[in-house]
């Protein structure tokens, strides 16, 4: 195929229909027929940034009860709708926003939406239902308490964020899910959900106009007043020296490492060449840089990489890996050596090159299924980035420059100020 | 849409199958080698898996850092799977770069180096690779459930191996490993994607074909006896949540009994997916989440069968609910199966299955990745046939089918039964 049939093949604004309902809802389609199936992918604003001190986790036991009872269902007839179509619809929670991803057979579209709207608008709470809940996040808190990787990254955000919302856990902890009633979840519900704000995507095999007329009649109607305005967001304090913390999981024969420091947000213009960046530090080919000291010329360890998280608000830019007890210093002096060389050197034209290629090369598998193109309508509306993103998007990555991605690196990067947090034994 | 299906077997016994489809600009080809876990001895287990990893490690051609960048330049997508069965290797590329990954293949069926130095990198990351498993309480049990269920097949130990095989084994273990089962013969090439059938024959033929057959791999064939009474085995170790495992064993992918089993999966524990690039869908409705999270014995239920050359096993794993037992949460679930043996399903139960089962085929072949996967995927434990058929035959299955299998295959004396018993921090 050229190059130009591979352009016209990615989302642009030819083939993705955009409208905004009444209510504020924006309804975002793109049909793909090649599959009997339908995505429906979305986020709405009732974030875990809304979340008490003393009551971390509300946002996320809300989403978690949404499908556990309805005025007109019970959680049991719920599912039973959806399995029995061999559909599925879940919801999950973020800092700033709240989501949702179900997928169906075209033909059952209606019927997906029918539940999204009534588990969003209608949700019940019942009693019983929210104890076994409960007990259920308890013991995946209690899970999560022994997973090496999870109580690094935790360990890192507290070390990073400090005193920032983003220091703390979306799912809460153990003391704050226990502290949360029936009347929390209704009046959480009551205030922070609305149309306002909300976004919803429909891929797969359904018409653009029929798709949005579908989400129309399902979701159109939903009024709310006075739904809650998003918290504001202050800002991040940067490290003034790098800050080690040790977890402690006795038992473990791996301990999981995550080093890192704060990154861009996705709407600031260094983003593309952190992004390249962070594809030479750490992700290209068998893990970029980090990869090659760490795991093939070390061998220290099965994974070893680095991961930009760039959103809304200030993103960080960390390295993670797993190693062997022992050899967590290391580890940790190889990791911190490369990141000393990518802000003091910074990276070659080949290395660019090679990662610009990837970028671009890339996009067409990332855009392959259903969900993959619902993920990409909802970045761009998400950022804003305009109906022609994917369009425009290797014309974006051709222009980052070498002193782009090392002015990028020492904006963002300083070696000697990082959060170390190690989980382990 | 019906997509033209090509099989061909080169004049080197290397089996092709071609699959033209034009959604988008890409093509995934994969290359499936008949070895796995069960081509293992004790001493060298873990060594197809290791095989894989050098499979990256480069060729005279190819040397190591090199491929996985040309492959990253051109915006591919490679990985790499073992499993008891068999090892697979795929590149999902940009149509007009595919010729690369043909290439890689071709050569590195033959030239792999196995360097020294290579080898001892990849021996301390394969044993941080267990490392990593052995942090996870599941893995324990899981493995100590199979090696308690498979004394003489096979099948006994996990595809990562023992740690004191990673220890020992050498780099000549495995270059011969690797001689000995990466031959034409052995193998099946499938590419799916955005290409025309003829040329993309021509050129497969350009560079497989110089490729010699060689012999044919003998596997180990030492079938596993009856068992004669259930196995109860518990795994300590850190933690708070106590898991529990229940296997039955479950017949050959090939077996006709495996589709009755199907459709008994998906009512007892939701459909099991079979799909490498598409999850499934939830289980909530399933009788054992009924009976045991809603009724809170557990926290979680999940049950899943595997496609095998030989009878492996069915597994169902709990999480146990913090206020139950692992004998409590037992009892529950011998009730359910208790209830499959006496009570016949209904018609509407397994025409629910089969609408599970559409459903999740239909996301799988959103993905042409995954639609090349099946080609040579179902070649490796039954036939290409067995994936086109497979939603008639479960269509076919008849309540007095799952009633019989039911019986036959959920026999407390053939399975094993392991708990994953928590121990308070610092005694574990």
């Amino acid at each position: 195929m050229t190059r130009k049939k591979i352009t016209s093949a990615l989302p642009g604004p030819k083939d993705i229909y955009r409208e905004v309902l009444p209510n504020g809802i924006t309804v975002l389609t793109r049909s793909n027929f090649n599959s009997p199936s339908v995505v429906i992918s979305g986020y709405f604003d009732a974030g875990a940034l809304f979340d008490p001190d003393e009551k971390l986790g509300l946002a996320d036991f809300v989403t978690s009860a949404l499908m556990r009872g309805t005025k007109k269902h019970s959680f049991d007839e719920i599912y039973n709708i959806l399995e029995s179509s061999g559909a599925s619809l879940g919801f999950s929670t973020g800092a700033h926003r709240s989501g949702f991803h179900g997928r169906s057979l075209a033909e059952d579209l209606p019927l997906l939406l029918s539940l999204l709207t009534e588990t969003l608008t209608q949700p019940s709470f019942p009693k019983a239902e929210m104890e076994k809940l409960r007990a259920q996040l308890l013991t995946g808190l209690a899970i999560s308490a022994e997973d090496t990787s999870d109580m690094a990254s935790e360990t890192f955000d507290k070390i990073l964020y400090r005193d920032h919302p983003y220091s703390r856990p979306e799912e809460g902890t153990p003391e704050t899910v226990k502290r949360i009633t029936r009347d929390d979840l209704m009046k959480f519900h009551r205030e922070c959900y609305g149309p306002r704000g909300m976004v919803i995507a429909v891929v797969g095999a359904v018409g653009a106009e029929e798709a949005v007329r579908q989400v129309k009649r399902a979701l159109g109607g939903w009024q709310v007043r006075g739904q809650k305005e998003p918290p504001a967001l202050p800002p991040v304090k940067p490290l003034r020296k790098t800050v080690t913390k040790h977890h402690r999981i006795p038992g473990k024969s791996q301990s999981d490492l995550v080093i890192g420091t704060n990154g861009p947000r996705r709407k600031d213009a260094e983003y593309m060449a952190a992004s390249l960046g962070n594809n030479i530090l750490g992700q290209f080919g068998m893990m970029g840089r980090i990869g090659d000291a760490v795991r093939e010329k070390a061998g220290l360890a099965y994974y070893a990489y680095s991961s930009l998280h760039a959103g809304i608000g200030p993103g960080s830019w960390e390295v993670s890996a797993g190693v062997n007890p022992t050899n967590v210093t290391k580890a940790t002096r190889l990791i911190v050596d490369e990141l000393r060389r990518f802000v003091q050197e910074g990276v070659t034209e080949g290395e660019l090159a090679d990662s610009k290629a990837n970028f671009i090369g890339r996009l067409p598998l990332s855009l392959e299924s259903n969900g993959g193109v619902a993920g990409a309508l909802l970045n761009i509306e998400r950022h804003d980035l305009g109906l022609d993103y994917y369009q425009r998007y290797a014309d974006l990555v051709n222009a980052v420059s070498c002193e782009d991605v090392l002015s990028a690196a020492r904006k963002f990067i300083d070696p000697d100020k990082l959060a170390i947090a190690v989980a382990g034994p | 849409m019906k997509n033209p299906l090509t099989v061909t077997t080169l004049s080197n016994g290397l089996k092709v199958f071609l699959k033209e489809i034009h959604t988008a600009p890409i093509i995934s080809s994969w290359m499936w080698y008949r070895v796995g876990s069960r081509d293992e001895m004790q001493g060298r287990t873990g060594i197809s898996h290791w095989v894989e990893h050098m499979q990256f490690k480069g060729t005279p051609q190819f040397p190591a850092n090199l491929l996985d960048k040309a492959i990253s330049r051109e915006g591919g997508t490679w990985n790499a799977m073992t499993y008891l069965d068999w090892t697979a290797y795929y590149e999902t590329m940009p149509a007009d770069k595919i010729d690369l990954a043909l290439r890689l293949e071709a050569d590195r069926m033959v030239n792999s180096q196995f360097d020294d130095k290579e080898v001892a990198a990849e021996r301390t990351v394969i044993i941080s690779e267990r490392e990593g498993n052995e942090n996870e309480p599941l893995f324990q049990l899981g493995e100590a459930v199979q090696q308690a269920a498979f004394r003489i097949h096979p099948y006994h130990h996990e595809v990562i191996g023992d740690m004191a095989d990673l220890h020992t084994m050498t780099r000549d273990d495995l270059y011969n490993h690797y001689r000995a089962f990466y031959i034409p013969n052995n193998a099946v090439m499938a590419v799916a994607g955005d290409f025309n059938t003829s040329s993309m024959l021509a050129r497969i033929r350009e560079l497989f074909e110089p490729i010699p057959a060689g012999a044919e791999p003998v596997r180990i064939a030492r079938p596993e006896g009856e068992q004669r009474g259930e196995i109860r085995l518990t795994v300590e170790g850190p933690g708070s949540t106590t898991y529990l495992q229940v296997c039955y064993r479950f017949p050959a992918a090939s077996h006709p009994d495996f589709f009755p089993l199907i459709v008994l999966d998906s009512l007892l524990a939701g459909p099991s997916n079979f799909n490498m690039f598409s999850g499934g869908i939830s289980n909530k409705t399933s009788r054992l989440y009924r009976a045991l999270v809603d009724k809170e014995y557990a926290v979680s239920v999940y049950g899943g069968a595997q496609a095998t050359v030989d009878p492996f096993l069915y597994s169902i794993i709990l999480t146990v609910h913090p206020k139950r037992t692992a004998e409590e949460a037992l009892a529950a679930l011998d009730r359910e199966i208790e209830r499959l043996k006496q009570e016949k399903v209904t018609k509407s139960e397994i025409a629910r299955a089969v609408k599970q089962a559409k459903a999740i085929f239909a996301y799988g072949s959103e993905s042409i990745t995954n639609q090349a996967c099946w080609m040579g995927y179902s070649e490796m434990f039954a036939d290409y046939g067995w994936f086109e058929n497979y939603l008639n035959r479960l269509a076919a299955v008849t309540a007095k089918d799952v009633w019989r299998v039911a019986n036959e295959y959920f026999r407390p004396q053939s399975r094993v039964v392991g708990t994953y018993v928590p121990v308070e921090r610092g005694k574990a």
